[in-house]
């Protein structure tokens, strides 16, 4: 019992980062129909803009963080939507999805040839303390990295619901049309939203790459997830990307000791298929409807 | 066979508090040219699609040769023998025209495996291209049809329309945008259709010199309510239409 | 099809058979692959191009043929039952899968796609006793057709060639008969399509299946080509190979997919040079390419083609008919 509900707390852990990333991706994909193939890479990225703070720049971990978001906010926020998906969102969704595809190859290299291809060590933003609670061993480490995604989500429900820009955001998402007529500028409200992914981005690079090791290839599983827990919780939701998110954290944690460590990677595609077949909606998302 | 190919049931259609449609009821018989007619936002697309079944009537229900529309895909509508058009322009602007006319008629024939198998046209070139030559269209045949004129692509859009060979096809706007030239050719085409096959035609315009000329029978909505029902002449001199056009 | 494009067609046939003549093993095995990966981006153009879905598993349906065709072939069963049965069960799991994801909309089946490519390099890892795991399954015989051996190199890629002409000739067929019109037809507008009468979905899903089929296909020649498979050869990363094959050639162009695995298989060639930053530039180039030229390579030679022929075709209103 006492094992299982400490696979449960680091599961929730770790779905919680996950969420941070598939929220970033369920906002994209409703403020510009923009399927980012690269999420995973974008989660892997802002790691290294902290290493080369600190190792390059010769700044404390903090400062570096800091640099790290400025630096993501231009590159993952402002370029990306600037030099990628502007350009082709005239041709429609295939070709931006191929950009985004190759744009995840192109960040996953570089890395790999500026920085390096072994695994960085990553600095412990939480002390490594582990408290022991009725035989099970809960850690600071992944107390702390819920409760940071959890206050950066809750934050971004607020601003969303309560904020005047927020809520001119949601109006661009759910019908930039009427949006524009009713005088929102929908164009800043488009760039507000990639921002928003690159800072999530960043939190949850900052969060997963002391448990992981920062690595160039580290995009791919979580690029994966973070697709995986957007449909599962229902594509055109923020709740639904967390709980999808915190449901995944958990499967993949339990099934790597209750199922089997070799399929412990395919649980949550084997959720995706059955979502898929079962409810394609996702869990708490709605239908979209037919559209005529 | 009876008489009466379409019969709309006291359809109403809701969104959220509104009435867009409310109570309407009509029958149309088989050869007929019928006008639906109105102000803007007096319902007409919503009927429309309540028809062809894209929208769910909040009550009331249509029947098209007996059978309800309610629910059915578009796909099997269309193998129903009912064709139609929309109102922006929907011809598949890389495809040459005969190909758009052909792609119009080949699900109707055949099989899945006998449209792979079979020949490339389906058996069904010689049908096109008199399609294609009743619509003067002719040396358009090989031509893409997102390069002809608007008029010339509305022409195409009803030749597609056509080509399954339907019982009834419903025109979205079919004049909307077309130059008064081109107007002329096209009422004259879907006229000559409509002796030459029997085919009946349910339109729903803006265009009133059109549709009084074209239709045999117009029925004016407004508010979502049916205010009037009859051949051309009486519907100009009817008061209750006049009213609402002028004070809407 | 005119006397010119028959000339042109003659031409690139003999091309096919003389190119590997006197030339040594390495580029034969090249061309070989070339060949091969034609035909499963042939397929995947055909899922992409025509029917407008994207798949990120065309790797993984080659390595459902390949497999299929090693366990086979090192059964002692002859090569061609082994082919038909791998394109089969391509085309089975295609259906399968396909099925569920094009029930929704968006672009789900890139996820179901993407998922299943995963989850079967983990099941050719992990399933050890029948896939050999990491270690993979080598010697797999070349097989004699007809009598003919295929054992050499050359003779190898002849095999390869009549292969891939036949699957050519099957793509040609399909998309010349109503179906490769109502493809056509669900990429450019599927809403007046269906109001056509074209069964949207069933299309689509067989679009998909077909294609997917076309990767058994290279699979089942891929293994006695190379003689030896493992998981990581049909990773998601060799499915997003295959997609930028077909999207750099031209994706819905017919000879699209054979222009683009000549470039992505000559490209590392090419820029030999740049050593590891080979992917970087090829990425960076493909985003430029989508950006400017969503046709790709055959769609910007188009272009450029239109740009520069003398402007003749304005005068249609020179012939007889409706003039407006």
């Amino acid at each position: 019992m006492a094992e299982f509900l400490q696979l449960i707390l680091s599961g929730l852990a770790a779905g919680s980062i996950y969420a941070l990333a598939a929220v970033g991706f369920t906002l994209l994909w409703q403020a510009s129909q923009t399927i980012n193939f690269a999420q995973g890479e974008f989660v892997m990225l802002p790691a290294f803009f902290v290493l080369v703070g600190m190792t390059v720049l010769g700044l404390p971990l903090w400062t570096s963080i800091a640099f790290a978001l400025v630096l993501s906010l231009i590159v993952l926020g402002l370029m990306f939507k600037k030099l990628v998906v502007e350009p082709m969102l005239p041709h429609g969704t295939l070709p931006l999805v191929i950009a985004t595809i190759a744009l995840g190859v192109l960040l996953k290299e570089s890395v790999k040839e500026f920085y390096g291809a072994t695994a960085q060590p990553f600095p412990a933003i939480f002390p490594q303390t582990v408290y022991n609670v009725a035989g099970a061993s809960i850690s600071l480490q992944d107390i702390g990295n819920l409760t940071v995604s959890m206050l950066a989500i809750v934050g971004l429900q607020l601003f969303l619901g309560r904020t005047r820009t927020g809520r001119c955001m949601q109006a661009t998402a759910q019908n930039p049309n009427v949006a524009e007529i009713l005088g929102v500028n929908v164009k800043r409200m488009v760039l507000y939203t990639f921002l928003i992914n690159a800072a999530l981005a960043t939190v949850a690079s900052v969060l997963i790459s002391p448990i992981y090791l920062a690595k160039f290839s580290n995009g791919e599983t979580l690029g994966l997830v973070a697709f995986i827990a957007a449909i599962v919780g229902g594509f055109n939701q923020i709740r639904g990307a967390l709980v999808g998110g915190l449901l995944i954290g958990v499967i993949d944690n339990l099934s790597a000791v209750y199922i089997s460590a070799q399929y412990r990677s395919a649980m949550p595609l084997i959720l995706l298929i059955i979502i898929i077949l079962v409810r394609p909606q996702g869990l708490l998302g709605t239908s979209e409807g037919r559209s005529v | 066979m009876t008489e009466t190919i379409l019969s709309v049931h006291n359809i109403s259609k809701q969104f959220g508090g509104i009435h867009a449609v409310s109570n309407v009821s009509f029958d149309v018989k088989r050869g007929e040219i019928l006008g639906l007619i109105g102000p803007n936002g007096s319902g007409k697309s919503t009927l429309f699609n309540c028809i062809l079944g894209q929208l769910k009537p909040s009550a009331g229900h249509c029947e098209i040769d007996g059978r309800p529309t309610d629910g059915v895909r578009p796909a099997d509508l269309s193998l129903m023998g009912v064709g139609r058009t929309f109102q922006q322009l929907s011809v598949f602007p890389k495809m040459t025209v005969l190909d758009n006319v052909l792609l119009s008629g080949q699900e109707h024939e055949g099989s899945m495996l006998s449209r792979l198998f079979g020949p490339g046209d389906a058996g069904l070139t010689k049908k096109a291209e008199q399609l294609i030559e009743f619509f003067r269209l002719t040396p358009y045949r090989d031509t893409e049809a997102g390069s002809l004129s608007y008029g010339q692509q509305k022409l195409v859009d009803a030749a597609m329309a056509f080509m399954a060979g339907p019982g009834i096809v419903l025109l979205d706007e079919p004049a909307g945008g077309v130059n008064l030239t081109m107007l002329t050719h096209l009422k004259d085409r879907l006229m000559t259709y409509n002796r030459e096959h029997g085919t009946t035609f349910v339109v729903i315009e803006h265009n009133m010199e059109f549709v009084m000329s074209l239709c045999t029978r117009i029925i004016v909505l407004a508010e979502g309510e049916l205010i009037a029902e009859g051949t051309p002449e009486e519907v100009r001199s009817n008061q209750t239409v006049i009213d609402a056009y002028l004070g809407g | 099809m005119n006397p010119f494009k028959l000339l042109l067609l003659a031409v690139g046939l003999v091309a096919l058979f003389v190119a590997p003549i006197g030339q040594g093993n390495y580029i034969i095995y090249t061309l070989n692959s070339w060949l091969l990966f034609s035909i499963a981006a042939m397929g995947l153009n055909l899922t992409l191009g025509y029917a407008g879905q994207v798949s990120l598993a065309q790797a993984g349906f080659m390595g459902i043929g390949a497999y299929v065709t090693a366990l086979m072939t090192l059964a002692g069963i002859h090569w061609i039952f082994a082919a038909v049965l791998a394109i089969s069960s391509c085309f089975l799991v295609g259906l399968m899968l396909g099925y569920p994801a094009l029930r929704v909309q968006h672009h789900f089946l890139a996820f179901v796609t993407l998922a299943f490519n995963t989850l079967l390099f983990l099941v050719l890892r992990n399933e050890e006793e029948m896939t050999g795991g990491s270690l993979g399954l080598v010697g797999m015989p070349r097989p004699d057709i007809f009598g003919l051996s295929t054992g050499g190199n050359l003779q190898f890629y002849y095999f390869t060639l009549v292969c891939f002409v036949c699957a050519a000739g099957v793509m040609w067929w399909i998309l010349r008969s109503p179906w490769g019109r109502a493809f056509m037809a669900l990429r450019e507008n599927p809403i007046r399509a269906e109001s056509l009468g074209l069964k949207v979905r069933r299309q689509t899903l067989l679009a998909f299946a077909i294609g997917s089929a076309f990767g058994g296909l290279a699979g089942a020649i891929q293994a006695p080509l190379v003689q030896f498979i493992e998981p990581h050869s049909f990773g998601l990363i060799h499915s997003l190979k295959l997609l930028l094959m077909v999207v750099v050639g031209g994706s819905g162009f017919f000879f699209g997919p054979m222009l683009g695995a000549a470039v992505v298989i000559l490209l590392p060639e090419v820029l030999r040079f740049t050593e590891g930053y080979y992917l970087i530039i090829y990425s960076a180039l493909v985003i430029v390419l989508m950006a400017y030229s969503p046709g790709g390579l055959i769609g910007l030679g188009q272009k450029l083609f239109d740009k520069f022929r003398p402007k003749q075709q304005a005068r249609h209103d020179l012939k007889q008919g409706v003039q407006l």
